[in-house]
């Protein structure tokens, strides 16, 4: 005889007493209203902006723009569309950006450690430099850097001349430009040629380490490569390289690589200023790491510079990076003052020029902050990769 | 600054319809008198055109014409309030209804007029770009300008102006664009440029700017056409009768030598024009929606258009400027405005 099987587990709610269920349902709800109201407000926003004869769309973005740009880092001219303009103040706006993180983090690890220096004139030092400059507005310090300096700077005809090759004057620095002639490959192949040879190097003498105990000096021989090899490949190729120098024609210098006050004085004065907040943050992880993991390290007869490097610093890292990460976010985002002092960032040329020779406000200010979001969303996810790298890892 | 305004155009775009059956059966003009007074968009300080004064009374040509137009409505040329806008924020305030006219030296093109649901109401200024440059360069003409740095100030046609001039010329500048006017002539000052350009009647005010004003001088080039007038938003035609009217008013009764010392005596005149033109006969006014002598206190409250101009920007004013091509038509200028009758 078949064995009925009765279930004797007492029957489920109904579905609406399922908290399951329910929370399933007033989620969906709370969804659907928010989608709901973002769709209204576009529509509304559409309509009304064609109610009052205000143009739409993107179709402006490939219109000629008619307008020049002092610095462009992709090529443009006044005969290209509103749309390439929006390329030049992109790069722009990611060259000062990167410029800013690189020399604010440099210098800012600089100073957190000189503040904690046992030398009481560099501590004190250290300490007055981020007192004073992160207690004076950013917009402050950038006009500071640009007319202060900028007016002191002498006249193109009375420029201050370096050997003839590089001029500095109220215009900008001009530096000679390399301009590669045939041949130049052979030096590009020795360059990749010396960083593989260094790589090798470097797994090499780790693995010897490791086996032997044995310590290579590895950057040394890492420079010594990464110099010679080029050079000797740059003789071999017959010197395959031209120096275009600027020269004084008519107004200006013309010819040569140019950097223009604008970027130096915004460039100055964001990693200046983010420098002094990242210098706190550098100190905060190093005091972090416990004062026994040092003794630790000496005790096992571990110099100075190795402790920093092996013991305090990886430790010290995974404080420092969560509120890096906000620091290099704010200097992207500061660098938008740009617009201030005539630097043609994304903010100055396209949602400047660009929006009020178009009139198309709501379209432009839409790119630009999607733009704003993008790279600060890339930066923090670099970052958080970064942070899980060097997390502590339980072994 | 300029970015909240964008985005408050946004978020008034987004959130209008909810109101905008209510706003669109209101009339400019009747949210004008219930204000109390006319909210108009100027210049943040151009000598001349509109500037305040130490104690906050604003003066300029372009402030007139606002003041014009509260006496019309109200009798009373001081019931206005001034909105101190730069170049690239003054479309998206009147847009945005922030204002309710825009006189802010802002040049008639067909893109503006056109495509940003705004229409010009006439031309107070027929001006035209040209070159302000130091006189240690020693250039005379603006063909020689090729190679120079150039100040400007950004969102102003004046950019595109200048960008066409050198690429027909087949020359060459570099644009250094800046926010706002002063910081143009700061920076020009600092020897960041050769070359400040603008409209001509702008260089003359920024040029007093200077703290050496004879170490700069004016190109004799002018390089574009700038006609300069009030804005309207698209949409209401009663208002924007009314801000054209009001300046054509103005400009009649120059031509008909009326002025704000005589506009009282001139209401016993019997000649036909000016008695249409101050009220004494038809009803102009109600056509408009306005009353009926709104030409009598246009006049004898701001003045007509020639005593408007001596005042703010003429020959006796630090600016200095002559009437040249802003002369009436009779006296071989171009300013002529449509008979009231």
């Amino acid at each position: 005889m078949k064995k009925q099987t009765i279930d004797t587990r007492p029957a489920g709610p109904k579905p609406w007493y399922d908290p399951r269920v329910r929370s399933l349902f007033f989620q969906a709800i709370a969804i659907a209203l928010v989608f709901w109201g973002g769709w209204v407000l576009v529509d509304n926003t559409l309509s009304n902006m064609q109610s009052r004869g205000i143009s739409t769309g993107f179709g402006f973005l490939n219109e000629t723009a008619g307008f020049g740009i002092i610095m462009n880092l992709v090529p443009y001219d006044a005969t290209m569309s509103y749309g390439r303009t929006f390329w030049v103040g992109l790069t722009n706006t990611l060259l000062v950006s990167a410029m800013g993180v690189v020399a604010a983090t440099i210098l800012g690890f600089i100073i957190g450690v000189a503040r904690l220096s046992s030398n009481w004139l560099v501590a004190k030092m250290a300490l007055v430099y981020i007192e004073v400059i992160r207690n004076i507005p950013l917009l402050l310090q950038i006009f500071f850097w640009y007319f202060a300096v900028l007016s002191n700077l002498p006249s193109p005809r009375q420029s201050v001349d370096v050997g003839g090759a590089m001029f500095l004057n109220n215009r900008g620095l001009y530096l000679p430009e390399p301009m590669t002639q045939e041949g130049f490959g052979i030096v590009w192949g020795g360059i990749l040629l010396a960083i593989a040879a260094v790589v090798g190097v470097r797994v090499w003498a780790k693995k010897r380490q490791l086996a032997t105990g044995q310590i290579f000096p590895t950057f040394k021989v890492g420079v010594a490569i990464l110099v010679f090899v080029p050079v000797i490949s740059y003789l071999v190729a017959g010197r395959p390289l031209d120096w275009e120098l600027p020269a004084l024609r008519g107004f200006n210098f013309g010819g040569g690589i140019t950097i223009i006050p604008e970027l130096a004085a915004l460039w100055i004065a964001l990693s200046l200023y983010t420098a002094s907040f990242i210098a706190e943050i550098v100190r905060s992880g190093i005091l972090s790491v416990s004062k026994g993991q040092t003794e630790a390290s000496k005790a096992l007869g571990l110099p100075n510079g190795l402790t920093l490097r092996l013991v305090v610093i990886p430790q010290a890292m995974r404080v420092i990076i969560p509120p890096l990460t906000s620091q290099y976010l704010n200097l992207v985002k500061n660098s938008s003052l740009a617009t201030a002092i005539g630097y043609p960032d994304l903010v100055a040329v396209f949602m400047g020029t660009t929006l009020n020779q178009t009139g198309q406000a709501v379209e432009v200010v839409a790119i630009t902050m999607a733009v704003y979001l993008t790279i600060s969303l890339l930066i923090s996810l670099f970052m958080n990769i970064y942070n899980r790298a060097v997390a502590i890892k339980e072994r | 600054m300029r970015k909240t305004k964008s985005i408050a155009l946004g978020i008034a775009l987004a959130v209008g319809t909810f109101t905008a059956t209510g706003a669109m059966a209101a009339t400019t003009l009747e949210n004008v008198k219930e204000k109390g007074h006319l909210q108009c968009g100027v210049t943040s300080g151009l000598p001349g055109f509109s500037q305040p004064d130490e104690k906050g009374n604003w003066t300029g040509i372009d402030v007139d014409t606002c003041r014009a137009v509260a006496a019309a409505i109200f009798g009373d040329a001081s019931a206005v309030e001034f909105t101190p806008l730069t170049a690239k924020e003054r479309f998206t305030a009147l847009q945005s209804g922030e204002i309710d006219m825009l006189s802010r030296n802002t040049t008639w093109t067909l893109t503006r007029d056109a495509s940003l649901g705004l229409n010009f109401a006439g031309v107070n200024y027929y001006d035209g770009q040209g070159f302000l440059i130091n006189k240690d360069i020693g250039v005379d003409d603006a063909t020689q300008l090729d190679g120079a740095t150039i100040c400007i100030q950004a969102g102003t046609t004046t950019e595109l102006n200048l960008s066409d001039y050198f690429r027909a010329k087949g020359m060459e500048f570099k644009p250094i664009v800046f926010d706002t006017s002063e910081q143009t002539v700061q920076g020009f000052a600092a020897g960041r440029c050769d070359v400040l350009t603008s409209d001509r009647s702008q260089l003359a005010a920024l040029r007093s700017k200077l703290s050496d004003p004879n170490s700069a001088k004016i190109l004799p080039n002018t390089i574009s056409k700038e006609p300069l007038g009030p804005v309207v938003r698209q949409g209401d035609d009663q208002w924007f009768n009314i801000v054209k009217w009001v300046l054509s008013v103005q400009i009649n009764a120059e031509e008909l030598g009326v002025t704000s010392a005589n506009a009282d005596d001139m209401l016993k005149s019997d000649n036909p024009n000016i008695q249409r033109l101050l009220g004494t006969d038809g009803d102009m006014g109600a056509k408009l929606g306005l009353p009926d002598d709104f030409g009598h206190k246009v006049v004898k409250l701001v003045g007509n258009y020639g005593e408007m101009y001596d005042r703010n920007v003429g020959p006796d004013t630090p600016l200095g400027l002559d009437r040249g091509i802003n002369a009436l038509w009779t006296e071989g200028g171009i300013m002529y405005a449509p008979p009231v009758r």
